[in-house]
Parts: structure tokens; sequence; C-alpha cells
């Protein structure tokens, strides 16, 4: 399986405010009532979104610049802290990246969130909480200046403003060399995994 | 070198390093349901895979099944194709299904262990992140995404790095009245909702050596609501104890020397934690939330927070929190209307929490103004109540005795608040919409603390109710 090396995201940014951001609040459950991924894009912060009355509420995702990055179908969403926490939901990050984000910035991310991005191919970088302020208060000022989120280089810049960033290891190191899907990988060795197996008496039933 | 469990249970399960530097880590249990494994067989077929290890995987069906209909098909059309998906995805694929015509159908995290698939120094993983719950047994488990769930169908093997172990010590005898489920609440109150990032969290100390396996499971539960993936308690004689004689555990030839192989995987003494953190049972009273994050919570005697008490970032989302809650800072939850109770989940919906409340609830009936439906998170514990004749007293008291499932946890089936109905209830999740509702509000609580609410249409302390 060929993937492409993702060293850089350059995009238009949008950003979502507020720590602790669950999965249920990015994508509502009832939306998870399907058998494919297909169509999540819509739908994602349904609820942020939409009003009980139907009516369109004050949200990020409702903005001009929302609908430029959804155009785009690439985008950056600047995040707070504990970003994707609650459910494990592959939804998530599905429905966002369908409806066009390919790179998240914030303070921290859930770790299920975080795994389940990056195997998409959805870089989640880490910003200070001061630096964090100060993309974010950017972002917000300069709509229509592009973000560069660099993972080989581990910053985040914008116009003549770089920050630092971080991203585990493991996961850098799947993006930029184009292995951010494992499965490649884990296909390969079988006979570890049938060794490892095989000293597990419980895998026997035993 | 003296170990943890979890460094332990991670080294006999290592198959390699893989070439990114994490490792290729062995799952000898997986466990599916409807909601997020349809799309992993979907990408499996795409890829042309099989199924490597289909004894090792075992399904159920939990969140979309109506708890009020028995008949196929259901009124949802949506709930009925993904029931029908995992029908067939099993039978293709030759995996065991705990199907709702088995009389062993239920919550997945309920099912594993009543068949005793759940088993000391092993890994579990599943498509939900509630997974944590099978670490009661010992064992290290934790949710997984549906490109994951792929990954275990496919090769039985998932790419990890290993986490840190904060050792959660609570020591003492809790009060009447006082649960396994106060103690979770008040260490996610405590260590926060993001306080467990990096870390498998393991239980221990002298409450924890007490709890009964269940009561272990409640705490397991909810590692995730304080940020934790994965949250585990040594086994002892107890857990031996509940697995012997369930469907899948070691038969009586090879019982010895698994129990000897279990009680091995139990943290050495004198192991090295990344960190410590330690409770005295004494001082944890009856906990309920009044946010929307399960780490916004107070005793129940206890006045809500004053907005200028909290730091900048908190009191963002406590300001988020009131205006959804409809609730005022620095006044009591106690005595907020309640309109809803759900007594049920992988938290709080086993056999011991619904002998527990029916032994409050005779001759006690729920207030006009409340709807209350009791849910055992599985058939095999809705059997057991009803031969205890548990059921008739939740419905001579005025709940609504349902079938088995997830139901108002996240509402995916038809058990759903309305507007914005307040919920006093016994699941894991206080988010906004989260039991279906847009503006509906939830306060999680301990499971004879929702009877409590539901007796007198109020968010309550049970020990004044009760006379606990």
């Amino acid at each position: 399986m060929s993937l492409a090396k993702i060293t850089q995201v350059k995009a238009l940014a949008l950003a979502v405010p507020g720590d602790d951001i669950d999965t249920d609040r990015i994508i509502p459950a009832r939306f998870l009532r399907c058998v494919t991924f297909d169509g999540l894009g819509e739908h994602a912060f349904r609820d942020e979104r939409t009003g009980p009355d139907g009516k369109e509420r004050a949200h990020p995702m409702n903005s001009a610049q929302a609908a430029r990055i959804a155009a785009a179908k690439q985008g950056v969403m600047v995040v707070g802290f504990n970003f994707g926490c609650g459910s494990s939901r592959e939804h998530a990050p599905q429905s966002l990246w369908r409806y066009g984000f390919t790179a998240f910035v914030g303070g921290s991310f859930a770790e299920i969130f975080f795994g389940n991005s990056t195997t998409l191919g959805v870089p989640c970088m880490t910003l200070s909480k001061e630096d964090l302020a100060e993309c974010d208060a950017f972002v917000r000022a300069n709509p229509d200046v592009e973000v560069t989120v660099d993972v080989e280089k581990l910053s985040v810049s914008a116009g003549a403003k770089t920050w630092k960033a971080s991203i585990a290891a493991s996961a850098r190191d799947g993006l930029v060399k184009g292995k951010w899907d494992p499965i490649a990988d884990l296909l390969e060795g079988t006979e570890p995994v049938a060794k490892v197996a095989a000293g597990l008496a419980y895998v026997a039933g035993k | 070198m003296a170990k943890t469990l979890f460094q332990k249970v991670w080294e006999a399960h290592t198959v390699r390093k893989l070439p990114n530097g994490q490792t290729q880590l062995f799952i000898g249990t997986h466990l599916i349901h409807e909601v997020t494994s349809p799309q992993a067989f979907g990408m499996l077929r795409d890829l042309g895979l099989k199924v490597k290890y289909p004894q090792r995987t075992f399904a159920t069906v939990d969140h979309i099944v109506p708890t009020n209909e028995l008949k196929e098909p259901y009124s949802d059309p949506i709930a009925q194709e993904m029931i029908e998906a995992l029908r067939k995805n099993t039978k293709d694929y030759g995996i065991r299904f705990f199907d709702t015509t088995t009389g062993t159908q239920g919550i997945v995290h309920m099912v594993g262990p009543e068949q005793g698939i759940t088993q000391p120094g092993t890994t579990i993983a599943c498509g939900d992140s509630h997974t944590a719950t099978h670490g009661a047994f010992g064992a290290i488990a934790f949710g997984i995404g549906t490109t994951q769930v792929r990954d275990v169908l496919a090769t039985q093997t998932l790419a990890l790095s290993p986490l840190k172990v904060r050792r959660i010590e609570v020591n003492g005898k809790l009060a009447p009245g006082v649960y396994a489920k106060d103690v979770i609440l008040h260490i996610i109150r405590v260590l926060g909702v993001n306080g467990g990032i990096g870390y498998a969290y393991e239980y221990a100390g002298t409450t924890f050596d007490g709890f009964s396996l269940e009561e272990r499971m409640t705490v397991c539960n909810m590692s995730i609501e304080g940020g934790a993936r994965c949250g585990y308690v040594n086994p002892d004689q107890k857990t031996f104890d509940y697995i012997k004689g369930k469907p899948y555990a070691p038969k009586a030839a090879d019982w010895d020397a698994a129990v000897a192989r279990w009680a091995s995987f139990a943290s050495d003494a004198g192991c090295q934690y990344d960190d410590v953190k330690v409770f005295k049972a004494e001082e944890i009273r009856p906990t309920v939330t009044w946010g929307i994050t399960p780490g916004q919570a107070i005793f129940i005697d206890e006045k809500m927070p004053a907005l200028e008490t909290l730091n900048a970032a908190d009191r963002q989302t406590a300001e988020d929190a009131y205006a959804h809650m409809k609730l005022a800072p620095n006044t009591p939850i106690k005595g907020t209307k309640v309109d809803v109770c759900f007594l049920g989940s992988c938290t709080n919906g086993r056999i011991s929490d619904l002998r527990e409340v029916a032994k409050y609830l005779k001759g006690r009936k729920v207030s006009a103004s409340v709807k209350a439906i009791v849910v055992p998170g599985s058939q095999l514990t809705a059997i057991q109540a009803v031969h205890e004749g548990l059921d008739k007293i939740y419905i001579e008291a005025g709940f609504e005795w349902r079938g088995a499932g997830c139901s108002m946890c996240l509402a995916m089936n038809p058990d759903k608040l309305v507007g914005d109905q307040l919920c006093a209830s016994s699941s894991n999740r206080n988010f906004k919409g989260r039991q279906g509702s847009q503006t509906g509000r939830t306060v999680l609580m301990s499971p004879l603390m929702v009877a409590a609410a539901a007796i007198t249409g109020q968010v309550t302390d049970a020990r004044e109710v009760f006379k606990v």
C-alpha cells in the first residue's frame, strides 16, 4: 500500500476554541447509525452549529472561513486542550477530515482521537499554552493567511510567526515516511505473531 | 527487576519493534459491536484481507438495540441494517456472535466478563472507549478506532506505544451510601478529565481489595473519563472466583495452571510507578456532576463552584456548562428538579447494582413527575434479576423494566431525552446532547442516588431518602 508522505500541510485555518471538546460534540451519536463513513463530513459539529429550532447558531463551523476550507478540501483546525475526549468513535476525525480538515493544532489531544487522526494521515500538532493562544489569535485576525503545519520540522507557522510544535515521534515518523497507516507493517512478521500467540495459553483456550 | 502488571502483560504480548519505534502488540481478545465494526469489515474486503484469528474475536450488539421492542425488523430501519451487517460479517468470517436471540446478548463490556472471556494477564481491545472495564480483572484493555479494529481483524496485532503507569491508591472503608461510582467520580474530579493522558491507571489500596469484581468494573470503566485509555486492578482470589465456571473459563484440568499464571501478572512489590496518588475512602461522599464533563462534580451536600474560584480555562468550560445545564454557580445542586431517571449502562447496569437499589426501593414510589427506566446491561443480568424477583420491585415502584443494551447512556436507540429534560443517570458521560436531545441535561451519580432522585423528583442525598 503506497501512501503519500505528509511532511507539511499548508492551508487556511479555522479556530474552534474551548477545552475538553468531546467526540459527541464533534459528531453526535445519532450520526453513528451507519455502516460506512460516507457523508459524515456534513454533520461535523452538527448540534453546535444548528439549534433545536433548526436555525444556525454562532459557531466557527458556520463561518465563511469554514466554507472555504470545505470547498478547498484542506484546512487546519486550531483547537484547545484535550480535544476529542470521550468516545473512541473514529467517526469524529472521519467527519472533520471528510469536511476538509487535514491537520489539527492544539494544546493537547485525547489519545484515541490522536491515533484515529494520524492513522488517517491527519497530523495533530501540540503547541505550548502561550504559543497556542498566539496562534489562535493570529488565525482569527488573519483568515486569508495560510498556516503551515510542518510535521518534519516540528513547527507551525503563519505570516512572520513560527511556533515550535510537537507530535509523538512514532506518528511523525509514520507521516513523513508515508507509513501513517500501519497495516502494511503489521501484515509483515506473520512468524513472530504466531510465536507470541503460541506462547499465550488463553489464545488456545486454556 | 520488579515490574507492574502493565509491563508484564505488555512484554508477554510484544511481537516486535516496528520501524517507527512503536510496538507491534498481540491482542489476545478482540471484542466488537455493531457501531464501530462495519466499516472495518468494509476495509478488510477492500484490501482483500481475511480475519487472522476468528476464534479470538467476539461480537455482540448493544448500542442500537431497542429496549422495549423484541420483534424485528426494528422500527428504526438503520438499526436493523446495522444488526444485519454484524450478523453477516460474523457469519462470513466465522466469529462468535452473542446475538439478541441467544439469551447472552448485552453491553459488550458485560458479555466479556459474564462469558469468562475476560481474563487476567490478557490484552483486550474493542472499538469502544469503555473497554478499560475489563481491566477490573487485571487485563490491559483499551478502546481503539475503527481502522484499528481492521488491524486486529487482519493481524490480531496493533501498533502502539507503551503507557506510563499511575498507581491510584484508595484506602479505608467507604461510608454507607457511598459507592464505587462515587470513588471514580471523585478521582476524576481531583485528577481532571485530561489528567490521565499518557497513563494507564492502576487502582489499588484496601478499598479496592475489598471491592467485588463488579465494583472494580465500575471504577475501571470510567478511566477514559479521566483521560486514561486503560485502567486495571491487580488480580486476586476474588478475580479467580468470579471467572470460575464461566463458559470460556479454563476447564478443570487447566484451572490451577491458569490461576498460577494469572497471579504471576500482578504488580510486584517494590515496582516503580511513574506516579502515585493516594485517597482516603472516608473522605469520599456521594458525588454528582453539575456540568458537561465528568470532572465537573461535587459532593451532594456541596454548592456548585463560584466562577471566581476557577482558573481562566476551567471558568470558560464552567460558564458553558452552567448555560447548558441551566444551573447557577455558588448554589446547591441538591433540590434540582429531575425529569428522567436512567439506571443502567456498562458503568452501573450489573446485577449487584440492581440488587443494591432494589433493597431500598421496596414500598417506595417513583414521583409522578418522573419517567424512570431500568435497563439491565445484559440478557443474563436481566434473567438473573427476574429470577430473584427484582423486576417486580422496580415495576411496583414505578420504573419501566426494559431489555438489555446501552440505551439512554448514549441514546442511539429510541431511548432519548426530550427537549431540556434533566436526567439523573447512572451512566458515564454528561456531555452536551449525550442522552439524545441537544438541550438535554445529564447529572451523573450512583444507582442508589438515581433511585432517590426518582422517588423525590429531585437531585437529592440517597442517604437521607433511604435512611442508609
